[in-house]
């Protein structure tokens, strides 16, 4: 587990949050990362966040899912052990396979869907049992959290915390937050 | 930030409405106690759904003869149950996903209610089959496992294969679906919990949720994946269904009609069960401010738009069992509305298709009472019309000699009101537990949609403000 000091300052408002980090990136200070208690439009092209390629993972998933369905029934019915029903014998896959798609699409929803929930939540590292990393307890009900680390920002911490004053913070503090769990 | 057009009605009301406000008030049955009427639903419906655990205990000790089914019978009450909760189950699902993909704002206020009702919904439904098969320690036979029979495996032909599938994906992606909105909610309870097993529970709830940019650009990404495939879904599932009747023989079930009427008549009984659900919980947990009117109006329209599909599907039925001019479908549907079962026909007409056209209406669609009478109505109603197409499509056999009767016995009326027992304790515990609105969507609808903004943007007059 790794941990890193980062410099926060609190708003008590989405719009002066967003407004607040584009001052301080006037100013050349690199902002980490922003906290808030629900999604802000627009705010991953303020922070220059790449939008997530989850949905490209979901759809590979559901590829993933077809392609098993249908060797799996292929295998089942038509290899494995071939049933004439209702006068309509199991000589190839492609004769009967409108009888197999229901399946073939429900285990496709499955596996994308699944695939995806379990990408998502390794990708957050939210598990079962994980602390709680969000800088202060208001930022899940009305308060903004903006993160500046020491790392990348070269000033003075007491320079930052004078460009944090300005753009209109609430609070100003110091906290320590785990980076990586692995 | 985006500007909505004034003539749209506020979706949460309220002058001094903030985002702490929001917090306060949706946690309140959480975090308070709860009251004496709580206890006293909570209670009825817990021995209801004991009285319907007793009942199933006994179907699995005795076997399914202790059902009023017989060999004209096969299908009645439990087949019955089953498609009436996979129906109410729908609305859920389609207030999340579908009205998602529309972009209807209107959907966060009841969204989580909703499908906290498709997923307890679901579970009811899926018992009904898992009991049905008699010995359901061997229902894993249903599965395609690799097996000792002479390796015989699930027949993918069959529609009931399908169901198995389909009502297990459904499931299990709804409950995720539903989970993954609730996580940033329980971390709001998590935060504010003060006592140490609530916090160490919510804890335990969110994941370990942060709410950092990246963090909900990816949940906003997942909502809406997961909203277009259950939105396909949805559909299939019901169509699937439909043809564990459509395609088999049976005159009154071998209809090409069946998949849409399926899916519009669970659309319908999902609206209605939603309907009768949050006019009582949008009372009893003050959240009036964030189920408004208009919410209950929407939903009103819904459920005539889909009342009326129904009511078009079971006409055109008729005429065309009388056009198709087989002896057999004609005398299915003539039987069904003059025979020994016309008054639950007829039950099922007046309660699908006269009662929701009052709807058209507004002033009945805005009326709370109406709008709570009229959808147990369609509660009645749906049930009904599952009695009438399972039971009375099966009594009158080919040969007049296998004639028969179905007599629910004490263990189907037990098994029934054990799963609305069971449905209404799931509901409860729901409310007390769990935020019954999404905090988090509602926040942010709050400046765009709150009246609180709205009186602001209207007097001040500033052009847009940066966002």
């Amino acid at each position: 587990m790794t941990t890193e000091k980062f410099l926060y300052g609190l708003y008590n408002d989405d719009e002066i949050l967003v407004s607040g980090i584009k001052k301080l990136q006037e100013k050349g200070i690199k902002v980490n990362d922003a906290y808030s208690p629900f999604p802000i439009h627009g705010l991953e092209d303020v922070l220059g966040i790449k939008w997530t390629r989850l949905a490209v993972a979901s759809f590979m998933f559901g590829l993933g899912g077809l392609t098993l369905a249908i060797l799996a029934i292929n295998y089942f019915m038509i290899i494995d052990w071939p049933m004439n029903i209702g006068g309509k014998p199991s000589f190839s896959l492609y004769e009967n396979l409108p009888a197999f798609v229901p399946i073939m699409f429900e285990f496709t929803v499955l596996c994308a869907a699944h695939g995806m929930a379990i990408t998502y939540f390794t990708r957050n590292m939210t598990f079962p049992g994980l602390p709680a990393r969000n800088p202060h307890p208001r930022t899940t009900d009305d308060h903004f959290a903006v993160e500046l680390s020491f790392r990348t920002n070269e000033m003075e911490v007491n320079d930052l915390k004078e460009a944090l004053k300005e753009t209109g913070v609430v609070e100003i503090f110091e906290k320590e937050r785990i980076t990586k769990f692995v | 930030m985006v500007k909505e057009a004034e003539v749209r009605e506020p979706l949460i009301l309220g002058k001094d409405v903030t985002y702490h406000k929001i917090t306060e008030e949706v946690c309140a049955p959480v975090e308070g106690k709860a009251n004496k009427l709580w206890w006293g639903v909570f209670f009825v419906a817990l021995t209801l759904g004991l009285w319907g655990l007793g009942s199933i205990t006994y179907l699995i000790g005795r076997g399914i003869g202790v059902w009023g089914l017989n060999n004209t019978v096969g299908w009645a009450w439990d087949i019955t149950n089953f498609v009436w909760w996979v129906g109410i189950g729908h609305a859920g699902t389609l207030i999340s996903a579908v009205l998602l993909l529309f972009r209807q704002k209107w959907r966060m206020a009841i969204n989580r209610a909703a499908e906290a009702m498709t997923i307890f919904a679901v579970m009811m439904a899926a018992l009904f089959p898992g009991i049905h098969m008699g010995r359901i320690w061997v229902s894993y036979w249903v599965l395609p496992i690799p097996n000792q029979f002479g390796s015989l495996w699930v027949n993918f032909n069959s529609p009931l294969l399908w169901d198995v599938f389909a009502i297990s994906t459904y499931f299990s992606v709804s409950l995720v679906f539903w989970y993954i909105g609730l996580i940033p909610d329980f971390a709001t309870i998590r935060d504010r919990a003060t006592g140490p097993i609530a916090k160490k529970m919510y804890s335990l709830l969110s994941f370990g949720w942060t709410g950092n940019a990246k963090a909900w650009i990816r949940f906003e990404e997942v909502s809406l994946v997961l909203a277009g495939l259950a939105t396909p879904l949805v559909f299939s599932v019901h169509s699937i269904v439909s043809m564990d009747f459509a395609t088999s023989v049976i005159p009154g079930w071998h209809t090409t009609i069946f998949p849409p009427y399926f899916v519009a008549g669970a659309i319908f009984s999902g609206f209605a069960m939603v309907q009768t659900l949050l006019l009582i919980t949008r009372k009893v947990l003050n959240y009036e401010r964030y189920i408004t009117i208009q919410h209950i109006e929407l939903m009103n329209i819904i459920i005539v738009v889909t009342g009326s599909m129904v009511g078009t599907a079971y006409l055109s039925e008729l005429f065309i069992s009388w056009y198709s001019g087989v002896e057999y479908e004609s005398y299915a549907f003539l039987n069904r509305f003059s025979g020994p079962y016309a008054w639950a026909y007829w039950s099922m007409m007046a309660c699908n298709v006269i009662t929701p056209q009052f709807f058209w209406f507004k002033k009945l669609r805005r009326n709370l009472m109406i709008s709570f009478i009229l959808s147990i109505f369609v509660n009645i109603g749906m049930w009904f019309e599952r009695f009438v197409i399972i039971v009375t499509s099966l009594h009158r056999d080919y040969i007049p000699a296998n004639w028969s009767w179905f007599h629910p016995t004490w263990v189907d009326i037990g098994v029934y009101l054990g799963t609305i027992g069971l449905f209404f304790t799931l509901f409860l515990l729901f409310t007390r537990f769990f935020p019954v609105l999404a905090l988090n969507e509602l926040k942010s609808i709050l400046k765009v949609s709150g009246e609180a903004y709205r009186e602001k943007k209207t007097e001040d007059k500033t052009p847009e403000t940066t966002a």
